[in-house]
């Protein structure tokens, strides 16, 4: 932007703040300096992308016409209460926990917003107060979906997509209520309502070719009540348990398996050995936590889970 | 901060932050604003002729310099600084719920209040941000434990547990930084056992104790570079090639690859770097006939030997 054009915007602002009657048109450009050369035509061309420069910054114009004038052509004003930021006054030790927060964003999408938002805080007396270097709080979102899902989750639209399923090589259309977007351990999910499968999914942002396409209404989409975004994420990696196997294991081994254990006994087979009782649901995710233990872990029951390990095991001794 | 600022929303927050801080230093506005003094010297001369319609001598924006100080006279009714727009308000409230929702970390009370305030603060601009979730597991058995040694620079015994040899080790570390990063905290220490920069993953720690002794990492210890990753492979790593059928394609998602490519059968062939053959064997069991290694050769073989064995105790 030039630095004439940000004195006309800066001007505008400030007069349309001063004003608490709607200003026509012709009174805005006989007031601000830079609209005043212009042809008609030409002034109104650029009124317009004035405009819109304004309210993408997020300065709120308002539209109407005053109740005594008798002209169609409505004027233009802020209304200083839509505009300026609440008062905020921040202890020291709140002001560094913000500063930390803000490090969270560094070199991900939201790192901008961030840095504007700090500086509004500041502009309203908030003063920076250095964050304990000791602690380092960062978040990744590399996946060239993360944008585009979190404008439509913000905006409340519809969405589609191509997805690449788990085990399933062609991507396939999906379309989606989302709900939210949700960072769990370290990757990025949505989350929301499947239209064609009638049923709650949790997509991974990676799987998603492209970015998603924003087709609903503005806000349409309206999260259920107290959905749980995270806990929905977290449900696909880990599960319920419903029943206990009993793994057998060599002294000093599986530690994952031990600190989980819902009990722990001496092996009577095998000397030195211990049986632990291990939570699960599902014996194919149960095989995939033990079978990397090779040798030193022993799968007792129930048969489903033998079996499910066996089979790995078989495939690759063959 | 970000020097990407435009310039009307950063005058648009000058006025207000001077406004606030009479006789602050240049300097000092030139670092929170992220830009340079003669960029703030640009910025000041335009405001300078900015101001209420008339444009006379008092209705202009005025601003006082003295020796390298700042006072602002005169705001032209510009006092206080623009509302946060929803992905401003989103950045800091989602930020600030990620850190209070992390279990045993010390800060959470002040982030709590720094929080009701942002959030009171935003307004409807903030209602967007609890569709967005940052999860971070905190360990809370740990984490206060390493949060005391950083702060009393105190060194630490830990019982840390290794995955790739599935074993608990012993040794004494000087604590450098807390890292909360990709859902997991971790703690960055001098490893006087290996006498080297490790992280540790709080919930591979079975046991903690904070000793007597001050923490001394060398000077030269170097933080890890966060911006590529947490876990980036080095050269001296060994490069593994995988076939992946679509069982095991996860692995491509999961771990950096160097190469990924896809065959015609739809399995995929992947290269990647493994800093330790345990790890990578105990993977390839895991994965069963999904996946397999085809290179190095001795690496292939031991899979099939690892297996072989383990089998041995399912049949008899």
């Amino acid at each position: 932007m030039s630095a004439k054009k940000t004195e006309r915007l800066l001007n505008l602002v400030i007069c349309l703040l001063h004003t608490r009657r709607f200003l026509s048109v012709q009174e805005i450009r006989a007031a601000i300096p830079g609209y005043e050369q212009d042809t008609e035509d030409s002034f109104r061309r650029m009124f317009e992308r004035d405009k819109e420069e304004l309210r993408e910054l997020g300065v709120p114009l308002e539209t109407g016409t005053n109740s005594h004038a008798h002209d169609d052509e409505p004027g233009y004003r802020i209304a200083r209460r839509d505009y300026e930021l609440p008062p905020i006054a921040l202890e020291p030790d709140e002001a560094a926990a913000l500063g930390l927060a803000a490090r969270l964003w560094q070199s991900a999408p939201l790192a901008g917003a961030t840095g504007t938002a700090l500086l509004k805080l500041r502009a309203a007396g908030v003063e920076s107060v250095r964050a304990p270097a000791a602690l380092e709080p960062r978040v990744g979102a590399s996946e060239p979906a993360f944008e585009s899902a979190l404008r439509a989750v913000q905006d409340g639209r519809a969405v589609v997509f191509d997805y690449r399923a788990s085990g399933v090589a062609a991507p396939q259309r999906r379309s989606v209520e989302p709900w939210g977007v949700v960072s769990w351990r370290g990757r990025w999910y949505l989350v929301g309502h499947d239209t064609d499968r009638g049923a709650e999914r949790v997509f991974r942002l990676s799987r998603i070719v492209g970015t998603v396409q924003a087709v609903g209404e503005p806000g349409a989409v309206v999260p259920p009540e107290g959905v749980d975004l995270s806990a929905m994420a977290g449900r696909m990696a880990t599960e319920e348990p419903r029943e206990t196997a009993r793994v057998s294991l060599r002294p000093g081994a599986g530690w994952e398996l031990r600190r989980e254990a819902t009990a722990i006994a001496d092996d009577q087979d095998r000397d030195g050995w211990t049986v632990v009782d291990i939570g699960f649901s599902d014996p194919e995710r149960l095989a995939d936590r033990v079978t990397g233990f090779g040798a030193d872990a022993v799968v007792l029951s129930p048969p489903a889970a033998r079996e499910a390990v066996v089979r790995r095991l078989r495939g690759l001794a063959s | 901060m970000s020097g990407a600022v435009g310039q009307l929303p950063r005058l648009l927050a000058l006025v207000p932050y001077l406004l606030a801080r009479p006789g602050v230093r240049l300097a000092e506005v030139a670092k929170d604003f992220g830009i340079s003094e003669e960029r703030l010297r640009k910025d000041l001369n335009l405001l300078w002729v900015c101001g209420l319609p008339g444009h006379g001598p008092g209705d202009l924006i005025d601003v006082e310099f003295e020796g390298d100080t700042v006072t602002l006279i005169e705001p032209a009714g510009v006092t206080r600084p623009l509302r946060l727009a929803v992905d401003e308000a989103l950045a800091l409230i989602v930020a600030l719920r990620a850190l209070a929702e992390t279990p045993g970390l010390d800060e959470r009370d002040a982030v709590d209040r720094a929080l009701a305030k942002v959030e009171q603060a935003a307004g409807t601009a903030g209602a967007p941000a609890t569709r967005v979730e940052i999860s971070v597991e905190g360990e809370e058995r740990v984490l206060p434990v390493v949060q005391s040694a950083l702060e009393q620079h105190r060194r630490l015994h830990l019982s840390y547990y290794v995955p790739g040899r599935d074993e608990t080790t012993e040794r004494d570390v000087d604590p450098m930084r807390l890292l909360l990063v990709e859902g997991r905290s971790y703690l960055e220490a001098w490893c006087r056992r290996v006498e080297g920069v490790r992280l540790f993953r709080l919930d591979r720690v079975a046991d903690v104790q904070l000793l007597d002794a001050p923490a001394e990492p060398p000077h030269d210890a170097a933080p890890r570079d966060l911006s590529q990753g947490l876990f980036r492979p080095g050269p001296d790593d060994l490069l593994v090639t995988l076939a992946l059928r679509p069982g095991a394609a996860w692995v491509a998602d999961y771990h950096p690859c160097e190469s990924v490519s896809e065959n015609a059968d739809g399995s995929l062939t992947v290269r990647l770097r493994a800093r330790d053959t345990g790890w990578l064997r105990r993977l390839a069991l895991r994965l069963g006939d999904q996946g397999r290694v085809l290179a190095p050769g001795d690496l292939a073989e031991a899979v099939r030997a690892d297996a072989a064995r383990a089998l041995a105790a399912y049949v008899d």
